[in-house]
């Protein structure tokens, strides 16, 4: 039991699993249910609404990835982030990243990980990146990482002072399903975290400092209605802790790293793959998040979507690193596909930004 | 049917099927199926939770599996779903025992 426990607060990678290697997850998504026929590819899948191969639409979001690195050990995550990950983004790679910023077409800056905020230059990049003059500029915290170390507290200022657009996660209400997913006493540490977003002025109603929270699952099966999860998490966090936030945004689980992992541990990948299938939706292929984003790796590699980066799959272009960086050239592309991308297009969508569709 | 078994996990997917031997039954009966379970004067949070103890009281296997899904795609809680399939049970058992009173006019009824 305690040797299970210790194992859950370690990467894939630290424990040197088979699904720490992308080619294995890649493999185990192409072969069983898919190599069978029984369920069809998702590039099947597109071809029979004509929307194969994958396009780009015009670029709207840069996300980059600064690093691996995070106080927590999700059991869901698809970074297979944690504290023994060294990945981390150099000021090298961030000041080529800055003059991409500098020069870019998208209108919105998104800084993920890990918890981006232990990047030791983080603070130095936001500073940097803030003065670009970019609409939306979001930092993901995972909230505990503001009440981890004396040396984060001051972060809900730091945010407020560059006008920075917080999103972060929150799966549950609820002290049992959060503690579950994210780690004994995330609850607890998110709630105080939130509360000292509200008090610099974080999510309050007519606020411009941006709150929202990010739902996932915590288990194999999808998220429920994007705006009837909002509802329940609004009433719930005012009753309970007097917590408000912005917007929820829903997100599914997609098939990778940890939580591909835990499917298959828990003999529910078959079911999984089926349900995600089966709420495929022509629709969301329309806005599916890869089509406008950019995502860029700790080390300057480029990537239709973070998914994509932990798969290790870089961009179909000549252009593959962010310090030959031509958004012109690097639009024209068509993006790789694999079955996780049914996790985008099932039911109303779902991307960094949550639903896709109406 | 599995070759073993009455119930298959693997069926319930099918269910969509039935509409394939009765069209126009099976449509409205899906057209209907999916509006009753539409946000409505009842939310569709409360409407899982109905279904979930419905689901223990009819013994439905495959009900059983979807609701239980359905209302964590919801986000109700282990608490929630347990309180919802003590009220079936509740109505169940009142309804057995409430059954009683018959057997008592009865015996009443009969004997001298």
């Amino acid at each position: 039991m305690l040797k299970e426990k210790k194992k859950k607060q370690q990467s894939l990678h630290k424990r040197d699993s088979e699904y720490a290697v992308a080619n294995k997850q890649l493999e185990k998504l192409s072969n069983g249910i898919f190599a069978s026929g029984e369920l069809p590819t998702f590039s099947e899948k597109i071809k029979e609404t004509g929307q194969f191969p994958l396009r780009p639409n015009k670029l709207e979001i840069l996300q980059i990835n600064v690093g691996y690195m995070c106080n927590q050990v999700c059991e869901h995550c698809h970074v297979d982030a944690g504290p023994d990950r060294k990945e981390i983004m150099t000021r090298k790679t961030m000041m080529q990243c800055l003059d991409v910023i500098r020069n870019t077409g998208a209108h919105t800056l998104d800084l993920t990980g890990g918890a981006p905020e232990m990047n030791p230059d983080f603070r130095w990049f936001v500073d940097e990146a803030s003065k670009a003059g970019i609409k939306d500029f979001i930092v993901r915290s995972n909230l505990t990482i503001i009440r981890a170390n004396k040396k984060y507290y001051d972060l809900p200022d730091f945010f407020k002072s560059h006008n920075v657009h917080v999103v972060s996660s929150m799966p549950h209400w609820t002290r049992g399903k959060t503690d579950k997913q994210r780690g004994e006493g995330v609850f607890d540490l998110s709630i105080r975290a939130l509360q000292e977003l509200n008090a610099v002025g974080y999510g309050m109603p007519d606020s411009d400092l941006r709150l929202d929270l990010v739902y996932n699952p915590s288990g194999a099966y999808l998220p429920g209605d994007q705006a009837s999860m909002e509802k329940d998490f609004k009433k719930a966090l005012l009753e309970d802790f007097g917590i408000r936030f912005h917007n929820l945004f829903a997100i599914t689980n997609l098939p990778v790293a940890r939580f591909l992992d835990y499917l298959i541990a828990s003999e529910n990948y078959e079911d999984y793959m089926y349900q995600l299938v089966e709420a495929y939706n022509p629709a969301a292929v329309k806005n599916v998040m890869c089509r406008n984003t950019i995502s860029i790796s700790w080390d300057g590699y480029l990537y239709d979507c973070d998914f994509n980066q932990m798969l290790e799959l870089k961009v179909a272009s000549k252009i593959q690193h962010i310090s030959e960086y031509n958004e012109d050239i690097l639009n024209d592309r068509n993006i790789i596909i694999s079955q996780h991308c049914y996790g985008c297009t099932a039911g109303a969508g779902s991307s960094c930004q949550g639903s896709v569709t109406e | 049917m599995a070759a073993n078994n009455y119930y298959d996990p693997a069926d319930l997917r099918k269910f969509g099927n039935i509409t394939e031997w009765s069209k126009e039954l099976g449509e409205k009966f899906f057209d209907y199926y999916g509006k009753v379970f539409e946000e409505g004067a009842l939310t569709a949070r409360e409407k899982a939770l109905i279904a979930l103890a419905v689901a223990h009281t009819e013994q439905c296997p495959y009900c059983i599996d979807a609701y239980t899904k359905d209302s964590l795609q919801r986000g109700v809680t282990k608490e929630e779903m347990m309180e919802a399939i003590h009220v079936g049970a509740a109505i169940k058992s009142g309804a057995t025992l409430a059954h009683g009173v018959m057997m008592m006019n009865k015996v009443n009824k009969l004997e001298m």
